[in-house]
């Protein structure tokens, strides 16, 4: 690909201050400025060239000055008092503040251990043993290994209908949400202008919203009696390609657009300035750039498209089946264990391919950008959450992308023109029209969701919202409002959980161990918990339920066991969303704070846990949202009298008639406005700080506003010059 | 925690970095006791939620499990009987009846079976004849012999080893639209496969819905095994729809008066006419097809391991007792499996049972039903 000569091949030319291209990653370092003077003695303080070379953002050892190395290395707390360096606060410091013989490496590494066993074990006995149960139970007939299901499954022609509607579906949903994504993404990410916010809230909705929700959403506008029910879509492949671009579109711009804020502008400035069009621009520079965004977002999409449930449940009809619902009907239905298995096996293997191939796309991506130079800025931006890491990348999805480390866009240095523009129909008419197109897509279904949940058979009213307390109308033995309440109780204890256990497991990925065997390990754990994304949640549900009914561990009619399944549905977005901002934290701060006597727990709580406090709250949201509207495992798990509310709405769809449908849709209602409650609650409480108030001390937010930000010259000038 | 003087502007910041005043050199193991805390809460949740099995969702759960106090009966998504004829039960046994409504039979019976070493309540109703065998290999149910049984369950019971009482029967037919289909009763399987009634026929799927299990069964029956596949491939030629459940297929497939669709052949219940009555008329609109009938027998059971088994035998004499005999036509259209029990007027005359109804040996469906499942996916749904 002809890449334009003019492209920079430095990272900084000498008119630019260090300031103005400082990436987003350096913003926790500003917090070092309140840090005893030893951290900002000149030895260990940070040199902007060293932080702004590749292998700087790569590698956070090479970042670090001499000086700080010794702190990290094990050995220096014992020889501290007579090597330090020279510095003018040192008398500050109080001898017994640095408690040499307090923190032994052996006893660091076992508390380390310990913090990692808890999620290891966790995922032994809540996730491997339960599915590898159910996948060894399909391939043993009558005490040995049976391999047949395998072969008489190969040679069915349904089952390839199957893989090939599976890989179908997600596939057009990437290609759409990817086609889409671009123009939205540079409207929302790189223009200025009023209701931009709304927007984006607007599309990253769906990403938190109960599939049942969406499923139903989408039945009743393109449904018999439906506004759009003229179309004849009422089911089969369209309209579940409807309900999962709803779900992606949103979660692939905010994954492109976050990576595209934090884009070096001036390739492209370059090209333009040296005769391209905005299109050739957009080809041979921009669209380049984004390519491992593109593959990182696409992978995640995919991901879930492959594994989608509810909706090509709710909207597929009997004749459309994908890999995920066959496993439903084969076990739930059918009790054809081997079949599921080998289904189940099939699925993961589509799965791990999705993740294969974005990851190894991103990569040659990612080795050619740093080669010519443009990937330098993209390498640091933590903007895109964990797709710039490692690709599976939850961390850019919905708000996390601003809570983690996303301050992408922002840059401390001040504002680039590209980012307050407004747009001009003129020059930004396809983004205009597609953003349109797709929010209409994402409202139309709602709006016209919570409208008919106000139709009953006695015309316009409350009516079905007031059946949700009406025992007899649920055709359970509780009324749906009883259900809404277990549900949000089962998906606190889900939630908590899953914070829990994704905080020990963060703290654990964060560490950056040199020994090899040891980042071996990282990476090894790392797949394994994202592993439960790429599972059915069928399987999951159903693995329970063949393993968790005996001593010690019987929970089949425990109050937990929806919760752990939950718990583990909702970690791998957890993780993706705290772990980015964890892994940002400087490490010095953490030798900074070990050093003025910090115990470890103390150092999480005062460091990593208050700089990545907003992604913790966002996590925690998620958390919640994915727990509460949980339905491929619950339906398992759920017995009849402890149904939660999504399986009861879809219970209530089975059942015939208007006032069943109009109750269910009320259900729906009810459903969504908890997610949306609890993600915007939490998004406006952690937004109060960015006002001119004064934010509280300690936080990352005073860091910045503490930080010094001397005026850096608008980023469009090269050189310093205007062009 | 100290705040020492000479630190830069943010103290409160400074602070958190300070070293804790107590005990600063006795050696501690912070990191592993923060994890320790974490794996005794962890644990003590586990324990809590393993041992005492009654979470926030079941504050009454000790005590209502009690012989004495409620019985839980299973049943299939459709169960409905009067008020008042519930009330009875408690008014006569001091039980309180809870009633647990499950998906349709087929996957009720592999709840109750994914679930049979922590059963999901004490009795079941609603194992119909086609999953009655599985349900008995599986160690579901418990022996019961009831003493309001009578020579009538004879011709239902065979090779059940007395765990299973029938308690109603009905034949599932094809129904038709008599304003559309006007010799929709006479119809037949042959008829079906008639360029004429093209685009009309809705079932439902036999894998998830009892109703089309047994429509399948009675193709299977009346075709033989080698003829049935390419019967149903002709019928999907001739624009057969297939959706999930009866409630769709009736409901908003079928077009009859109270349905919302346009198909007028659906596979339903020879007992679905009578309540097809248009207002204002005389006679139902619709008709079931008698010689496309599949007889499916409902039962009810003790559960293997119930908590209350002497609730348990208690609910299936009260189901077969003659107030719950009554009920059972006008709750859940099906015919009372007591031949004492007087039937609604209506019935007698447009809701006639087969005289010759397309059966199948237990042991042939309990041998073949995954074959023909699988065959029928494979080359009727695609």
């Amino acid at each position: 690909m002809a890449r334009p000569p003019a492209t920079p091949g430095k990272p900084a030319p000498p008119g630019v201050p260090p300031d103005a291209a400082r990436s987003p990653r350096d913003t926790p370092s500003p917090d070092a400025a309140w840090l005893p003077g030893t951290v900002r003695s000149p030895d260990a303080a940070r040199s902007p060239d060293a932080a702004r070379s590749p292998d700087a953002a790569r590698s956070p050892d090479a970042a670090q000055s001499p000086l700080t190395h010794r702190l990290a290395a094990p050995t220096w707390s014992r020889q501290a008092p007579t090597r330090r360096a020279p510095s003018p606060r040192r008398s500050t410091l109080r001898p017994e503040a640095l408690r040499p013989e307090a923190w032994q490496p052996w006893a660091r590494r076992a508390g380390l251990a310990a913090v990692a066993a808890i999620p290891a074990a966790f995922l032994a006995i809540f996730f491997i043993w339960p599915v590898a149960t159910l996948v060894a139970r399909g391939f043993t007939a009558g005490g040995s290994w049976d391999w047949s299901g395998f072969g008489d499954l190969a040679g069915r022609a349904r089952t390839w209908r199957l893989i090939g509607r599976t890989v179908g579906q997600a596939a057009a949903t990437t290609v759409i949400c990817a086609a889409a994504a671009v123009p939205v993404a540079s409207l929302l990410y790189r223009r200025q202008f009023p209701g931009r916010g709304f927007l984006r809230a607007l599309l990253t909705m769906p990403f938190a919203l109960p599939s049942v929700v969406v499923g139903l959403a989408f039945r009743a506008l393109l449904g018999a009696g439906g506004p759009l029910g003229f179309l004849g879509l009422e089911d089969g492949f369209w309209p579940v390609l409807a309900a999962l671009v709803f779900f992606n579109v949103g979660l692939m711009a905010r994954v492109v657009g976050t990576f595209w804020g934090a884009l070096d502008p001036r390739p492209e400035q370059a090209a333009r300035v040296l005769g391209a069009g905005p299109w050739r621009a957009l080809a041979t520079v921009t669209l380049p750039a984004l390519a491992p965004a593109l593959a990182a977002g696409g992978s995640l999409v995919f991901l879930f498209c492959a594994t989608a449930f509810a909706p090509v449940l709710i909207l597929g009809g009997a004749t459309y089946t994908t890999v995920e619902t066959e496993i439903y009907i084969q076990t739930a239905q059918l009790l054809d264990l081997r079949s599921a298995a080998v289904l189940s096996i099939v699925q993961m293997g589509v799965v791990a391919l999705a993740l294969w191939f974005g990851a190894t796309a991103r990569r040659r991506r990612e080795r050619a950008l740093r080669l010519t130079g443009i990937g330098l800025v993209e390498t640091a931006v933590p903007g895109t959450g964990a797709p710039a890491e490692d690709g599976r990348g939850g961390g850019g999805m919905g708000s996390a992308g601003r809570g983690g480390g996303g301050r992408g866009g922002r840059r401390p240095g001040g504002a680039r023109p590209a980012l307050a523009a407004a747009p001009t129909w003129a020059v930004d008419w396809p983004s205009l029209a597609t953003t349109a197109l797709m929010a209409t897509w994402i409202a139309l279904p709602l709006v016209n969701l919570a409208y008919r949940s106000l139709r009953t058979s006695a015309g316009f009213g409350l009516g079905n919202y007031l059946a949700l307390g009406d025992p007899s109308r649920a055709g359970l033995p509780h009324s749906l409002a009883e259900a809404a309440a277990r549900s949000a109780v089962v998906a606190l204890a889900a939630g908590a959980m899953a914070l829990g256990l994704g905080l020990a497991v963060s703290v654990v990925l964060s560490r950056r161990p040199r020994a090899r065997w040891a980042r071996r390990l990282q990476g090894l754990f790392d797949s394994v918990l994202m592993a439960p994304l790429g599972v059915s949640a069928v399987t999951v549900g159903f693995g329970f339920l063949i393993t968790l009914n005996r001593a010690p561990l019987n929970l089949r009619t425990s109050f937990w066991l929806i919760p752990l399944a939950q718990a583990l549905v909702a970690l791998p977005l957890v993780v993706r969303t705290i772990l980015p901002p964890m892994r940002s934290v400087d490490p010095r701060l953490h030798q900074a704070a070990s050093v003025l006597g910090a115990a470890p727990w103390r150092v999480f709580v005062s460091v990593d846990a208050a700089l990545a406090r907003r992604a913790l709250a966002v996590a925690a949201a998620y958390a919640f949202a994915v727990s509460v509207g949980e339905f491929g495992a619950t339906s398992f798990l759920a017995r009849p009298d402890t149904t939660t509310l999504p399986v009861a709405i879809y219970k209530l769809l089975g059942r015939p008639g208007a006032d069943n449908l109009g109750l269910a849709l009320a259900g729906a209602v009810l459903l969504a406005t908890m997610t949306v409650l609890v993600m915007a609650l939490t998004e406006t409480r952690w937004r109060l700080p960015r006002r001119p108030r004064q934010p509280p001390a300690g936080s990352l937010r005073a860091g910045l506003a503490t930080a010094p930000t001397p005026p850096a010259p608008p980023a469009w000038s090269l050189n310093g010059r205007r062009p | 925690m100290r705040r020492r003087p000479s630190q830069p502007a943010t103290p409160a910041a400074a602070a958190r970095f300070s070293a804790p005043a107590e005990s600063p050199r006795r050696p501690r193991l912070p990191a592993a006791r923060a994890a320790s805390g974490i794996i005794v809460a962890l644990a003590a949740t586990l324990v809590a939620g393993g041992c005492g099995g009654t979470g926030p969702e079941t504050p009454k759960a000790p005590g209502a499990n009690g012989p004495s106090g409620t019985v839980k009966l299973v049943t299939h998504g459709s169960f409905a009987l009067s008020a008042e004829v519930l009330a009875d039960f408690t008014a006569q046994t001091g039980l309180e009846l809870q009633l647990l409504p499950s998906d349709d039979a087929g996957a009720m019976v592999n709840q109750l079976i994914l679930t049979k070493d922590a059963p999901l309540g004490d009795a079941v109703f609603g194992i119909d004849n086609t999953f009655a065998s599985r349900a008995i290999a599986e160690g579901v149910l418990e022996p019961y012999q009831s003493p309001q049984a009578g020579p009538e369950q004879d011709p239902h019971t065979a090779g059940l080893e007395g765990r299973l009482t029938a308690i109603d029967f009905s034949d599932v037919c094809l129904n038709a639209d008599l304003r559309a289909i006007p010799g929709g009763a006479d119809l037949t399987f042959d008829d079906l496969v008639k360029p004429e009634f093209e685009d009309q026929l809705v079932v439902e799927n036999p894998a998830t819905s009892s109703p089309g299990l047994a429509f399948l069964l009675a193709t299977i029956a009346a075709r033989g095994e080698d003829g049935w596949l390419e019967y149903w491939r002709a019928l999907k030629a001739n624009g057969l729809k297939v959706v999930s459940g009866w409630n769709e297929a009736y409901y908003d497939e079928f077009s009859g008066p109270s349905s919302a669709g346009q198909r007028p052949l659906v596979a339903s219940y020879a007992s679905s006419p009578p309540s097809e009555v248009p207002a204002g008329e005389s006679a139902p609109a619709t008709a079931a097809a008698l010689a496309t009938c599949f007889r499916q027998v409902e039962y009810a059971g003790v559960l293997n391991g119930a908590a209350n088994p002497q609730g348990a035998r208690k609910v299936i004499d009260f189901l077969l007792s003659a107030p719950v005999q009554a009920d059972l036509p006008g709750q859940m259209w099906v015919y009372p499996v007591r031949p004492d029990t007087p039937l609604p007027d209506d019935w007698a005359r447009w809701a006639p049972l087969a005289e010759r109804p397309w059966s199948l040996a237990p042991s042939d469906i309990a041998a073949n039903r995954e074959r023909w499942l699988a065959e029928f996916n494979d080359q009727v749904l695609g």
